[in-house]
């Protein structure tokens, strides 16, 4: 995450690297393989962290840095586990002997569609992404969501045609990619997942008539004339109306 | 989970939660709003913009003799990537030609393509990292937009221009409040989720400054709704839009009757740099958060190092409002792991609270930003010394999360906030019995390429919108304002520019205006070894900086990002760990 600089360097905040205060455990230095390079890393560190403190400057595998973005998806393994396990980079701290990767760019061949023409249903997820229907069901995907998302049954959902469902057993996904690299059938769920969450947006959500009222409120100009009185106020008329209006 | 040195104060919190919670249930203000001249003391007083250093005058260029924020200031006389004469050879022979050059691809860029392509314009994106790469894909809480029987475009016009203390420009304030409601219908129709009602109706919460509730939302996970929807809506025309990855614009070119022709693009991968002649060129690079003004943690994406700003300036567009920073009064400072990661004032308009180390409300808990990060860093200060000390050396306040659904009801906290839920779960912190540690962060550009409600600048052919922009938000930005200026202005400058490109007719292009501004700098005495723009910040410890050093003699590898390594504004080497 961001944790790259400092609070503010005056005041109390003031130099914090550093400050040894009494109660402070030194940081502890652990060993990882960064992509094949062992280094020497701060054990408190994320895996991003502990890659830019090796010297590297990231320039694929680091966007937001605060878990949103999906850019810095990473596998790795640990000492005497067989396990492929999967994180961000800028969210995973990192553990003794911990040999990681980046995975930083996930090929794959996105449905190309005008969302217009489409129906939230199974035909769909038929017509775009035909390679949902070879899902066998193994959960691999699931295990390797490092959002610990439940993906096998959100791409079920959309077998089934519940947008609504893949809709909202997706909602947090980040789009890494890493379930579609493990996925043993081939499947790009997170990019089926895109599709269930515009289709939900687009032809299954409640409609507000209260949206409807005030667009064509401001169509028909009937605030034209407050604007135009309030534009035209100076700075302590428009300092007076704003600390005499009311809160709701 | 906290330690144990922390446990004192969260017991003080936990003891006056009742009381807290009593009065939040009342409809009276959980602690007094301040008035005009409360705001200018505490503004002026702990505002970091207020400190002696924080502002500086600049010696070249549009804004010549006005004071900008300082890191601005050395980032602006600063020295081009480019040897012009070098190019020459490449303008006559441009790498590519289009229509309509968009630099940055975030929520704006998004939204100026998808609008060109409306208007029969084929526009180009290029952009620092991958599409999306952006601050917009972070927001969190939400979005005002005047969409509610109780409000009005109006009424969001006056919040929004009292939030940024009457300085902002009005006609962009009105575009912004006017376009709200059907941005929220445009969005909705490209497939965004609103939290709604029962009813169908909007969900809208408080934000910092508002006096309807206004803030309508996707979760705590609007930016990633909106940006990814924006971002796959682009991807389904490709035949239309060009999409060049990793391929920052580092400098504008003119053309010789001073029209903006396109940018020099520069590949991370191999180093070299593109021209791309453009009938029209729009900026929406965003802001400047990795600069990390006065040394403060940020919030802000990877990219966000203020390009547009240097290459705007350089080719003669004017600044507005450069010497204001948005500290986002919420910014995690435990566990050190996630120091200066958002959290969303939604926490607040759904009903937590700052609370000192007694755990005792020190400020109304939606004051406008700027003024509510000045008070919180005023408790935290000498002069009052109310703060929380972590073992690391930061201080800060809590924020009280657990009111939230002592308030809406069991789960609410789990369902609205998914996302803070999970960055505190990772530490073992359940927000929804704890509350969180925080200090202000650096967060938002307030100011940037002044602009009209076109989106025009000074320079035919140059459109910016969004963070990049300057005017609309004054010298403060509320919460919500900035999802809403990107998806208003992208949907603006698309339009505009798409419009101008149907009728230009450009000249031969020219990189002369980067030779006039390194002239001015020599003329004024300006000694600076920083390349500017930056591109991206640098983590590296100190000692491996200075190995890198040894090879300045020759051209090194990435130089730009090299050189913000040394003496730069840019944390002035502050932000090793």
């Amino acid at each position: 995450m961001s944790g790259d600089q400092q609070n503010e360097t005056d005041d109390k905040n003031k130099a914090v690297s550093d400050t040894n205060q009494p109660g402070q455990p030194q940081a502890r230095m652990v060993t990882v393989s960064i992509m094949g390079k062992p280094a020497l890393v701060p054990d408190d560190s994320t895996i991003m962290r502990a890659i830019e403190y090796s010297g590297q400057q990231i320039i694929r595998g680091a966007g937001c840095r605060e878990g949103f973005c999906g850019a810095c998806g990473t596998i790795y393994r640990l000492p005497g586990d067989y396990r492929i396990h999967t994180g961000l980079a800028c969210t995973t701290l990192v553990q003794e002997g911990m040999a990681l990767s980046q995975i930083p760019s996930v090929p794959l061949e996105k449905a190309v569609y005008d969302l217009e023409k489409l129906t939230p249903d199974v035909d769909t997820i038929k017509e775009l992404y035909p390679v949902t229907f070879r899902c066998v069901a193994c959960g691999t995907c699931t295990k390797a969501c490092p959002q610990g998302l439940q993906v096998m049954d959100y791409i079920q959902s959309a077998m089934r045609g519940d947008i609504a469902e893949l809709m909202e057993l997706s909602y947090e996904c980040v789009g890494c990619g890493l379930c579609a690299l493990r996925c043993p059938s081939e499947i790009i769920q997170h990019k089926i997942a895109i599709l269930g969450k515009r289709l939900y947006g687009r032809y299954l959500r409640k409609e507000s008539k209260e949206l409807d009222i005030r667009i064509q409120q401001v169509k028909n100009h009937e605030y034209d004339g407050e604007y135009a009185e309030l534009m035209s106020l100076d700075r302590g008329a428009l300092s007076e109306r704003y600390y005499a209006r009311d809160t709701e | 989970m906290y330690p144990d040195y922390l446990k004192d104060s969260l017991e003080k919190v936990n003891q006056t939660r009742s009381k807290r919670l009593e009065l939040a249930k009342s409809d009276k203000p959980v602690y007094t709003p301040m008035n005009a001249e409360e705001r200018e003391e505490v503004l002026s007083g702990y505002h970091p913009d207020s400190a002696s250093a924080a502002r500086s005058h600049i010696r070249i260029g549009p804004n010549k003799g006005e004071q900008l924020t300082t890191e601005i200031t050395d980032l602006l006389e600063a020295h081009s990537m480019l040897d012009p004469k070098r190019m020459e050879a490449n303008l006559d022979n441009p790498d590519y030609e289009t229509d309509m050059l968009i630099i940055g691809g975030g929520g704006a860029g998004c939204w100026a393509a998808i609008t060109a392509i409306k208007n029969g314009i084929k526009p180009m994106i290029a952009t620092k990292l991958r599409l999306g790469d952006a601050n917009s894909m972070m927001s969190e809480g939400g979005m005002q937009a005047a969409v509610a029987p109780q409000d009005s475009p109006t009424r969001h016009y006056l919040d929004a221009i009292g939030g940024g203390h009457f300085d902002n420009k009005p006609e962009l304030v009105r575009a912004l409040t006017e376009d709200g409601p059907e941005v929220v219908r445009e969005l909705e129709n490209l497939g965004v989720m609103w939290d709604k009602m029962e009813d169908g109706s909007l969900q809208v919460l408080h934000g910092g400054g508002t006096s309807r509730k206004r803030m309508v939302s996707c979760r705590d996970y609007i930016g990633a709704i909106i940006m990814r929807t924006l971002m796959d809506e682009v991807e389904n025309h490709p035949d239309e839009i060009s999409i060049r990855e990793f391929e920052p614009a580092i400098e504008l070119l003119l053309d010789d009757k001073g029209q903006c022709a396109g940018a020099v693009l520069y590949n991370l991968d191999t180093e070299q740099f593109m021209v791309v002649r453009a009938k029209s060129t729009v900026i929406t690079t965003g802001g400047f958060g990795r600069l990390h003004i006065r040394g403060f943690a940020t919030t802000n994406h990877y990219g966000a190092t203020g390009d547009g700003l240097v290459m705007a300036y350089r080719a003669g567009a004017n600044l507005k409002f450069m010497d204001s920073v948005q500290y986002h009064p919420t910014g995690a400072i435990y566990p050190e792991q996630i120091a200066g990661f958002l959290i969303t004032e939604k926490i607040r308009g759904a009903g937590g609270q700052p609370l000192n180390k007694d755990g005792e409300l020190f400020v109304f808990p939606r004051e406008p930003r700027d003024v509510e990060s000045a008070a919180i860093i005023r408790e935290c200060s000498s002069d009052r010394n109310m703060g929380v000390d972590t073992a690391s050396g930061r201080s800060g306040v809590w924020l009280d999360s657990p009111l939230i659904d002592m308030i809406h009801g069991e789960g609410y906290t789990r369902h609205q906030f998914p996302g803070m839920c999970r960055a505190f779960d990772n530490y073992d912190i359940d927000i929804v019995k704890q509350p969180m540690l925080i200090y202000p962060s650096l967060h938002y550009q307030n100011g940037g390429v002044e602009i009209n409600e076109r989106c025009e600048t000074n320079i035919p052919g140059l459109f910016i919108a969004g963070e990049a922009s300057g005017g609309v938000h004054g010298r403060n930005r509320l919460m919500g304002n900035s999802v809403l200026d990107y998806n208003v202005f992208g949907r603006r400058v698309g339009k505009q520019a798409s419009e101008y490109s149907k009728s230009v007719e450009l000249g031969k292009l020219s990189l002369d205006h980067v030779i006039a501004y390194d002239g001015e700098m020599a003329e004024q005495g300006i000694d600076s070894d920083l390349i500017s723009p930056v591109i991206l910040p640098s983590y590296t410890p100190e000692d491996v900086r200075l190995h890198q050093l040894a090879r300045l003699g020759n051209i090194p590898a990435r130089h730009s990002i090299l050189r913000s390594r040394i003496g730069c504004g840019c944390g002035n080497g502050k932000e090793g760990k």
